[in-house]
């Protein structure tokens, strides 16, 4: 037992069940104030999510989940890979936003295919993670701060030019699979997996090997060392000839272009459509911040806590409306998102207490 | 024009209390990012106050939902507090979970009031339009509202708080290397905690001046649309120095009512902009003063480094 505990990865995973439990929690206890009666039934059907409907319709249903989770992982890639070299991506959401204007301008207004649309949509994330890199690097601005601006400067834009191609009795863009059916990605018979859901399309394997990919990138890699060093020590780094800079910006780069192939992902579905009037930013690349630190800033823990928290944000429209609002579930992700921040100490309090029981069987022996 | 004044004053109103609370948080060593949040809590405690008192005096009104916003910006400040301070959190992560969470729980929270009040209801929108009547003073059109004088008198407060006071002054050390201040007997946590429940009390009469400033029904969902990051970025350009914070939020507040008020500057209007590009301004702006003031940045050295006593 106590051998198993020592395992930096199994105290990690404990970690993040207890924000879990803690997160659910206190959701459960925010509906119970707000009335008793259907507060357990209603948590309830936030985790169960599709299991709340009828077995026949199941499969489908976490076809839906799926096709949104993809991005979230691609997001949560983008706010980790940033974050291991020291950086604070929050800009992801704004680079999400213009990988979503890159991909639907192209196959709504030009007609492109499904892959020039996505490359379209990865160089303009990569683009807007390149200015703020640019400006951490040469201005010294600090990134998070940047990152909100240029969240709402993407937004602004996007909502201008997708205006130019949305439907004229709505805010809402054109359907795709009516203009350019070749600009959906293919399903290549992964839909036929989930109720013949042709939201669940090549985008889930390519973003399980995007994962792996940056896994890989991050600790087996001499790039993924230099990018840590320059983390962990921005000097010491320099000292040791690394190009600081240019490892700073290239972060960013890669950063947004994660977060601008999410974008491309959940909009070349189809299932999704931009609408030209919306006043915030779309949650997508906060939710990331989430689903990052809750699967230990691990790329592979990363799919697993982005199914997770996609999983209980879509339960919340199965909260009784009546008396509560969807919104819980926000209410649920952002508090394990604060508990996240108690990571460290909760993992020290797990290893002072092996020490402790180890220092006890040892004065016994 | 005279509504272009009135609202580049009101909008500098706000940056100025969010900026100065931010101030006066780094100044003793903890990075608030969740100012953002605190605005939202602190203008939903203003907005219910205001709400529950429906018709009384408005000297009464007035003090009320100031002090309901400042109370409930300085509780919730506790949470960053207690991670940044005591448990060592990472305070980027603290702030942006705050944010999230206030814009999240505030929805929950109004939309299930409202729908207790009638169940048809599920809006999460809070109507105070006789309340924000007593907060103005209407001369020959323009709209004198007294968060304009709060925010002059926070001015001259933080000032003399950070500059002309004992505390003031050891609260900054801590920020600047807290455990050579505890080597001359300064409590650094208690210092810190100073800072970060001053932030929570300004930021949350920044965040009831945001929505009483130019509307009477808010809608809780829409939260405070980066406004606590742009007072971020007025400190900055300030250089954490509460006269040329006042100065910054001025700038910024300028380019913010221009969204506003564009349609009634002719010369604006036969440029023939779309509308985007002036509510964009603002964080343009934002982003090249910037580029060209963080350089010589003189930013409090020790801030968001959690305290560590054992470390020198």
């Amino acid at each position: 037992m106590r051998k198993v505990l020592k395992n930096e990865g199994v105290q990690a995973f404990l970690a993040s069940i207890i924000c879990i439990l803690i997160g659910l929690l206190i959701g459960y206890i925010v509906l119970l104030f707000i009335n008793p009666a259907g507060a357990g039934d209603s948590t309830l059907n936030v985790i169960k999510n599709f299991l709340y409907k009828k077995p026949a319709r199941q499969m489908k249903e976490l076809g839906n989940t799926m096709a949104k989770t993809m991005p979230l992982i691609l997001c949560s890639l983008s706010i980790l890979f940033s974050y291991k070299v020291g950086l604070f991506n929050i800009g992801a959401a704004g680079q999400y936003v213009a990988g979503a204007c890159a991909s639907l301008y192209a196959a709504l207004a030009w007609g492109w295919g499904w892959l020039p649309c996505m490359l379209f949509a990865i160089v303009a994330g990569a683009l807007l993670g390149g200015i703020t890199g640019l400006l951490k690097a040469y201005c010294n601005v600090n990134e998070v701060i940047s990152g909100i601006m240029l969240n709402w400067i993407a937004l602004y834009t996007t909502n201008t030019i997708l205006a130019s191609v949305k439907e004229s009795t709505s805010p809402y863009t054109h359907y795709i699979d009516k203009v350019n059916k070749s600009a959906l990605l293919p399903t290549a018979g992964i839909d036929s997996l989930f109720g013949n859901n042709n939201n669940v399309t090549i985008a889930v394997p390519l973003t399980i090997i995007v994962a792996v990919v940056i896994w890989i990138i991050l600790s087996k890699t001499r790039l993924g060392y230099e990018l840590k060093a320059t983390g962990n020590n921005r000097n010491a780094a320099k000292y040791a000839g690394m190009a600081q800079n240019r490892n700073i910006i290239l972060t960013l780069v890669i950063s947004g272009a994660l977060a601008g192939l999410a974008a491309s992902l959940l909009y070349q579905t189809g299932y999704m459509r931009w609408e030209c009037t919306q006043s915030s930013v779309p949650s997508m690349g906060f939710n990331g911040i989430a689903a990052a630190f809750l699967g230990g800033l691990h790329p592979i823990g990363a799919i697993f806590s982005s199914f997770f928290i996609q999983h209980i944000t879509d339960g919340g429209q199965y909260v009784n409306t009546n008396f509560y609002s969807p919104q819980i579930s926000d209410v649920i992700s952002s508090v394990i998102i604060y508990l996240c921040g108690f990571v460290l100490f909760i993992k020290l309090t797990m290893k002072k207490w092996i020490a402790k029981s180890e220092e006890k069987k040892g004065a016994k022996n | 024009m005279l509504l272009l004044i009135q609202y580049t004053l009101i909008f500098a109103s706000v940056l100025l209390l969010v900026a100065l609370g931010g101030c006066v948080s780094e100044h003793s060593g903890v990075i608030n990012l969740g100012l953002e949040g605190i605005m939202v809590v602190g203008a939903l405690g203003g907005a219910l106050v205001m709400r529950a008192l429906g018709t009384s005096s408005a000297l009464v009104m007035v003090l009320a939902a100031m002090l309901a916003a400042i109370l409930s910006g300085m509780l919730y400040s506790c949470l960053l507090g207690v991670a940044a301070i005591h448990f060592n959190a990472d305070q980027t992560l603290v702030g942006t979970a705050m944010n999230l969470l206030a814009t999240a729980g505030a929805t929950v929270f109004v939309k299930a009031m409202n729908t207790a009040a009638n169940p048809d209801n599920h809006s999460s929108e809070i109507e105070y339009i006789s309340a924000r009547k007593m907060f103005i003073v209407n001369i020959n059109g323009f709209e004198f509202n007294w968060f304009m004088v709060v925010a002059i008198i926070a001015v001259v407060l933080v000032y003399v708080f950070l500059y002309k006071n004992r505390l003031g002054l050891r609260l900054m050390a801590c920020g600047e290397h807290p455990q050579a201040a505890a080597s001359v007997g300064i409590n650094v946590y208690k210092m810190r905690w100073t800072g970060v429940l001053i932030s929570g009390a300004l930021g949350g009469l920044g965040g009831l001046c945001y929505i009483l400033a130019g509307v009477s029904i808010w809608k809780f969902e829409n939260g405070v649309a980066g406004f606590g990051f742009l007072a971020l970025a007025v400190m900055i350009f300030g250089q954490w120095k509460p006269t040329r914070i006042a100065f910054a939020a001025l700038i910024f507040g300028l380019f913010r009512a221009l969204s506003n008020t564009y349609t009634g500057f002719p010369f604006l209007v036969s440029m023939n902009l779309p509308g985007n590009v002036y509510n964009m301004m603002p964080y343009i702006v934002c982003l090249i003063v910037l580029a060209f003031t963080s350089k010589a940045s003189r930013a409090p050295k020790a801030e968001g480094i959690p305290y560590d006593k054992g470390s020198r």
